[in-house]
């Protein structure tokens, strides 16, 4: 692991930890009250959740058209990370619409884009994982729809007529809100580079292990 | 007369049955008109609705950081047990391919 891993982890932990607080200390919606609160993480896990799909799907591509397996492998590790983050963007959106909107879900463009780009990276790693031979080429084309996806998610808020919020939300908030999310906008993204190089690092060691097999059968 | 008695009595127990049950219906309707709220016909603000039409909203936040935090850290846990289960496996492998050049 590389020499800025450790301390990089002790920074976004003390970060995590302290962002409850500088929430619990930003002020209240003044419609939604309290719920309002569940943003905070709610957004920057959307974010890291569409960027881990671009880098899955950029590393996709340069795999298949450059065959490099580090590329595969960090397309295969972003994968899993959109599962990851999308999940949270999934379960966290839902509890906030509920007292929001009064229900749970809503199969307006921008909930169900989002749900596909996350059945998108579990379609992904299912067929790494059980695909057989060739897989990974089938699965990179996956990716490459996931990531055309992106752009869809975020834009069809302001093209739509939806029940999201559109994407002029951020720039409009006051300060002590904005400072409470890009802090949590930060760890999350600190985290997603972390989470991103460990499991670089698991895929490299089963190269490792791969290629160790092949000299002991030899 | 033999067959008006009987006939008689049929008579005056469906009479009592059917007029006790309309009698039990009509006083249940009148208990679910009893408990539907009054009507309304202007704006209530959701801070003035009555306890039980009101949904609380800290169980919905502390579900959600609950949620974000038991996910990361499983998931850190996962990927931490996968590197220890390879990298055992690695030494494992790396020892006997040292022993099988040394013999």
């Amino acid at each position: 692991m590389p020499k800025w891993f450790a301390p990089l982890a002790v920074v976004t932990a003390v970060m995590f930890a302290a962002s409850p607080f500088l929430i619990a200390n930003a002020p209240y919606e003044a419609t939604m009250g309290l719920v309002q609160k569940i943003f905070y993480y709610h957004l920057p896990s959307a974010w890291v959740f569409l960027m881990s799909a671009i880098v899955c799907g950029i590393a996709s591509a340069r795999f298949l058209f450059g065959g490099s397996p580090r590329q595969d492998r960090l397309a295969h590790a972003a994968a899993e990370l959109t599962v990851l983050f999308g999940a949270i963007v999934l379960v966290t959106g839902p509890l906030w619409a509920r007292k929001a909107w009064g229900v749970w879900w809503q199969w307006d463009v921008r909930l169900t884009s989002s749900l596909m780009g996350w059945m998108v990276a579990w379609a992904y790693l299912l067929v790494r994982k059980y695909g057989g031979p060739g897989s990974d080429k089938l699965a990179a084309g996956l990716a490459l729809f996931g990531m055309a996806n992106v752009p869809f998610v975020y834009i069809s808020v302001n093209y739509w007529r939806t029940i999201h919020p559109a994407t002029s939300v951020v720039p409009t908030l006051p300060v002590d809100m904005g400072l409470a999310l890009w802090f949590a906008v930060v760890c999350f993204l600190l985290l997603f580079v972390l989470l991103l190089r460990l499991r670089v690092y698991l895929e490299e060691q089963r190269t490792r292990l791969d290629g160790l097999y092949l000299s002991l059968d030899e | 007369m033999r067959v008006l008695a009987p006939l008689l009595l049929f008579c005056l127990l469906a009479g009592s049955v059917f007029t006790s049950a309309s009698a039990r219906l009509s006083g249940a309707g009148g208990l679910q008109e009893a408990q539907q709220p009054k009507q309304t016909d202007e704006f209530v603000p959701i801070s003035q609705l009555p306890p039980q039409d009101q949904l609380p909203a800290a169980p919905l936040l502390v579900t959600a950081y609950a949620f974000v935090w038991v996910v990361l850290f499983a998931y850190v846990m996962s990927v931490g047990r996968r590197l220890t289960k390879v990298q055992h496996e690695v030494e494992r492998l790396e020892s006997d391919i040292a022993k099988r050049t040394r013999t």
